[in-house]
């Protein structure tokens, strides 16, 4: 393993300890999941056989693309303004290790769990949905495309959010800031997928590569941004 | 506590461990620290000092490579301090800060684990077990850092600045928060890591701790306002001074000490105790008995005069006080 690789997998270990250690921290992110579907997935239960029809025609399901984008924030903006104000953030960077290499191992660490987090409540819902709801209903709501559209824009959008909770943590000076603004980061994919949810824009397969395309291209550059942003001197002495 | 820790690069070493030229840090209109020179040998230890807001800490900070110079020149163990060398400089030295910023939440073993991962050291385990029993904390590897006292973090703080086998050490008050014979511990392994050849950049506020260990100090107050051994100092600042008690006054006491060899001037104290201003111990010190004893003086003692590093420290201190006001 090269060096870089060993940086990078110490910084993600020591966060998956923390997380370990701490619970809340993973079971706050899927409460917040599971809230954010809660009421969407009572309606489609209550749902009468004879609305199927309709549902067929749209993408109700692409409201759960949601979670991804929200998610990952409660993690990922504590990232460097949380060890900044704890007082690890300096001794850390006193080591080899570079900025690229500390926001690439913090940047892991809250994907994979957000991403689990993610699928988990998507399996949860449509599990309930099965389960729960009038077959019609859960047969127009639980089709191919959509299954196949939240596999593949999971991750981008929990990319995506990552990349701008992070940046708002490095340039933020206080924790519950930067969730908040980390928060709203995940608003526009959150409008995009409700618009697509409430048919304001009608999903395509053309409109599914642009927008994947789209936020491939952020992730990928999500990190280099990052990195211009993160200005050691700032971070240690509060000044510039 | 046993240093045990070895130097990891056997590369031949030459020029200053550590050095400075007119080195300054700016934040906007502020001046943290400027116009800094020194030049410290390898194996040496250094002693760093100056009241709060001296630029103690920035100019750790520079030297390590966190914060970037405004103007001047360094070089770090060996290597120029630039922003291209980094990383090769980080992997040469350690710091341990003031505050220890171990993660709470993880055991000490894992907190160490981390750095060493950091660090891409190659046999991680092995160098975490010495570190810990080079601070006597081997048995307290899995407790929690969270659940450890402020001077048990502070030894977990140490153990994490060796892991490296660094050949320049920046240890900032790295007795704070411990108690006595854990401070002396801690004194004992910075001996044994100068002694192979480690250098010290050790910043304190404990003068007696710097008076003790340090080969040569700086006392920085924004400029550096003195530099060298602690004996040069206090010769530099203090003139030599004997000081004789009697058990009663002398009745004619300049009849006894007017004109004695090497003794400029003398003066009696508020506790009635004689003051001698000397030019040379050796010589005054035995025409100054020889004169008491002529003189039937009943003598309690007689000793050299000696200034602590703590005087030499306010002494410049309070200059800059005063020229301040003016």
């Amino acid at each position: 393993m090269s060096s870089s690789a060993t940086r990078v997998r110490a910084i993600y270990t020591k966060e998956v300890r923390e997380y370990r250690r701490n619970g809340s921290i993973i079971a706050g992110m899927a409460i917040i999941g599971v809230i954010f579907v809660i009421i969407p997935l009572i309606e489609f239960i209550a749902l009468p056989a004879s609305t199927s029809t309709a549902l067929h025609n749209g993408d109700a399901l692409a409201y759960m693309l949601g979670i991804p984008a929200l998610v990952p924030a409660f993690v990922a903006a504590y990232a460097v303004v949380g060890e900044r104000q704890q007082g690890t953030l300096e001794p850390a960077l006193t080591t080899p290790i570079r900025k690229e290499e500390l926001l690439l191992g913090k940047a892991l660490a809250a994907f994979v769990p957000s991403l689990i987090v993610s699928y988990a409540v998507y399996v949860l819902v449509l599990a309930c949905i099965k389960l729960l709801a009038q077959p019609a209903v859960a047969s127009a709501l639980i089709e191919g495309s959509d299954v196949l559209a939240q596999l593949v824009f999971t991750p981008l959008l929990v990319g995506w959010s990552v990349w701008v909770s992070i940046a708002v943590s490095t340039r933020s000076s206080d924790v519950r800031v930067a969730q908040q603004f980390g928060i709203l980061g995940g608003f526009p994919p959150i409008f995009v997928t409700n618009f697509i949810a409430f048919g304001a824009i009608h999903p395509s397969l053309g409109l599914a590569l642009i927008l994947a395309a789209a936020l491939l291209i952020f992730d990928a550059i999500g990190w280099w941004i990052v990195t211009a942003a993160f200005d050691r001197e700032r971070l240690i002495t509060g000044t510039r | 506590m046993s240093a045990e820790i070895e130097m990891a690069s056997g590369e031949q070493r030459s020029g200053p461990a550590l050095s400075a030229e007119r080195l300054t840090k700016r934040f906007g209109e502020r001046v943290a620290f400027q116009d800094v020179s020194f030049a410290i040998g390898y194996g040496e230890i250094f002693g760093f000092l100056g009241p709060n807001g001296a630029g103690k800490t920035t100019t750790v900070r520079t030297l390590g490579t966190l914060i970037a110079p405004t103007s001047g020149a360094a070089t770090v163990a060996g290597l120029p301090l630039t922003t291209e060398n980094g990383v090769r400089i980080r992997q040469r030295i350690a710091i341990m800060p003031e505050a220890p910023g171990l993660y709470l939440r993880l055991t000490v073993a894992e907190n160490l684990e981390c750095f060493a991962g950091l660090y891409a050291l190659p046999d991680p385990h092995q160098r975490i077990e010495r570190a810990l029993q080079a601070v006597n904390l081997a048995g307290r590897a899995n407790d929690l850092c969270g659940k450890l006292s402020k001077g048990l973090r502070q030894r977990v703080s140490l153990a994490r600045a060796l892991l490296n086998d660094a050949e320049v050490l920046f240890l900032d008050e790295p007795t704070s928060g411990l108690d006595p014979v854990a401070a002396h511990e801690v004194h004992e392994l910075i001996v044994g890591l100068r002694e192979r050849g480690v250098t010290i950049f050790l910043t304190t506020h404990r003068l007696e701790e710097a008076e003790r260990l340090c080969d040569r100090v700086a006392l920085l107050n924004t400029t550096l306002r003195a530099i060298g051994r602690p004996d040069e100092l206090r010769r530099q600042l203090f003139p030599s001074a004997l000081v004789v008690r009697t058990l009663t006054p002398l009745t004619e006491p300049s009849h006894v000490f007017d004109g004695l060899p090497a003794v400029k001037s003398w003066r009696q104290d508020a506790s009635g105790a004689y003051v001698f201003t000397i030019t040379d111990a050796s010589i005054a010190a035995p025409a100054l008995t020889r004169a008491l004893v002529a003189a039937d003086a009943d003598v309690l003692s007689l000793a050299e005069s000696r200034h602590s590093l703590e005087d030499v420290y306010l002494e410049l201190i309070d200059e800059d006080v005063e020229a301040g006001a003016q």
